[in-house]
């Protein structure tokens, strides 16, 4: 598996830090609640298909990255910056 | 059909012409008592012990496939109970209690070896963790022998004891630990099972769980729908996907997990050794093939086959260990998809649905909890209360924080198990 970089370019999987569901840039507020955080937390859709995910490109520039890929093919479809996915949701 | 020597001589004397087969094929009723989503492992040992411990004997198992077609055949066939944590310490302990009166209960040859388990450790710290827990398991009325150094040179003299990185301290010996043959846990408990009574449905995939009023009334199925009052969903490494049927998230993340066997060799490698440093373990199973496996890819997945970069970290664990294997070639290797929890421990519980049940979150120990898991089920099912090997296992831990069972200790939360 090889992820696209915006900044580095295509580069193998070993450089990259996996986070999880990209669910973790929907902090909800401190006073949400047990049901809220329980579900920030813990609950995944952990779909068999497209997912969204959260990835550092550890082992190079450092970004924090959403992954759209098919985790019943490993194929990847798009790649964004952390910050500009979190940006458009302000 | 029973099975003996005595059988199996007369059957080889007459041309094996007398063997029937072991479980009937049987078609969906309209409605039973209970129905449990899921041909594996777990599946048919919770159907056995509802007819075997608690009459319920109009019990069907429905399977999308063939019975024991996923992870229960995908494993590499590890059985132990050393644990460590409340909670998950009794389970294993009662399940590997289970495992030995198997056979007999049974009547089937699931060639289950306790040739002895082995984890090594290569620091004053690791031998000081390996003593607490080998304490633990001794508390729990299982086994455990601290070993030093040279005790662990007469078990595996293979080993290289002097590895610059990760030289050989000792291990801690559980001697009841094991391997079995997996499918034959499978074959064994549908035969079981069929012979109480119960009907074991394959090719038959749920597609809706039908609710009313909060409670289970039935499962859609690809052969019709099944009218039922207590269906348990037991899919693990497809959990998720059932549960949403019942409108549930779980709070499982799925990976995969690479395993690795090589081409049959001469018997070589007498025990189960675990070597943690690397993510590294081993045996050899009866054909000889060496079955090895390491961590997990670490990233969501059903793909079932991971990546390269796991493979070749799982071929220099190995080499690091046990430089001996380097000629053996690798015949195949294959994923198998982890129901992670966030604290790494499973779920066997009730749901808000009345009558809908879960089993599920193995992560990688789903196949030595076959016996342990199915009981405890069973019982669920049966009584209503959890068994108390299984008390612990509440799918609200993780809302609550309330009994969390962190084994590895890296902290109860989604990618770090």
């Amino acid at each position: 598996m090889r992820i696209d970089c915006p900044n580095c370019g295509t580069r193998d999987r070993r450089e990259f830090y996996y986070q999880g569901a990209a669910v973790a840039l929907e902090r909800p507020a401190p006073d949400a609640g047990a049901e809220v955080w329980d579900a920030y937390l813990h609950l995944r859709e952990n779909p068999a298909g497209r997912t969204r995910d959260l990835w550092q490109h550890d082992g190079g520039c450092g970004v924090w990255l959403v992954v759209t890929r098919d985790t019943a093919t490993h194929e990847i479809f798009e790649v964004t910056r952390a910050s500009d996915v979190a940006e458009g949701a302000r | 059909m029973r099975f003996s020597g005595l059988r199996v001589l007369r059957e080889g004397l007459t041309g094996n012409k007398g063997w029937a087969p072991h479980w009937r094929d049987a078609e969906p009723k309209a409605q039973y008592d209970a129905i449990i989503i899921g041909g594996g492992g777990h599946g048919l040992s919770t159907a056995y012990y509802l007819a075997r411990e608690h009459g319920l004997t109009n019990v069907a198992v429905l399977e999308k496939g063939y019975l024991g077609g996923g992870n229960v055949g995908r494993n590499t066939t590890i059985v132990r109970a050393n644990y460590f944590l409340e909670g998950n310490s009794q389970f294993y302990s009662h399940s590997l209690k289970l495992w030995e009166g198997l056979e007999e209960e049974l009547n089937y040859n699931v060639m289950h070896s306790q040739r002895g388990l082995i984890n090594l450790f290569h620091s004053d710290g690791q031998r000081d963790a390996f003593a607490r827990r080998g304490n633990a398991m001794i508390n729990q009325g299982d086994d455990a022998v601290l070993l030093d150094r040279e005790g662990v040179r007469r078990y595996l003299p293979y080993l290289d004891f002097d590895n610059v990185r990760f030289p050989v301290y000792g291990g801690l010996l559980h001697p009841r630990g094991g391997t079995a043959r997996h499918d034959a846990v499978a074959w064994g408990y549908a035969r079981g099972a069929d012979r109480l009574g119960v009907d074991l449905i394959q090719r038959c995939e749920v597609t809706g769980i039908d609710i009313e009023n909060g409670a289970v009334r039935g499962v859609q199925t690809t052969r019709g729908a099944i009218r039922a009052k207590k269906v348990a969903i037991v899919t693990a490494g497809r959990s998720g996907q059932v549960a949403a049927m019942a409108g549930m998230r779980l709070p499982i993340e799925s990976h995969v997990l690479q395993a690795f066997v090589t081409e049959g060799l001469k018997p070589c490698i007498d025990h189960v050794v675990s070597f943690g440093m690397g993510h590294f373990y081993i045996s050899q199973s009866d054909k000889g093939g060496l079955v090895f496996g390491g961590d997990l890819d670490f990233y969501a997945s059903y793909a079932q086959r991971g990546n390269l970069p796991m493979a070749e970290h799982v071929m220099e664990a190995g080499m690091t260990l046990m430089p001996m294997i380097g000629k053996a070639k690798v015949l195949r290797s294959w994923g198998g998809i982890m129901d992670m929890t966030p604290d790494g421990s499973p779920i066997i519980d009730r749901t808000e649905t009345e009558g809908l049940f879960v089993d599920c979150g193995w992560c990688y120990g789903g196949f030595k909890a076959v016996p342990g898991s199915g009981f405890a089920l069973a019982h669920l099912m049966a009584t209503g209360r959890p068994h108390a090997s299984a008390e612990r296992f509440r799918l609200d831990r993780f809302r609550t924080g309330r009994g969390l069972m962190d084994e590895e200790g890296t902290g109860a939360q989604h990618n770090l198990h």
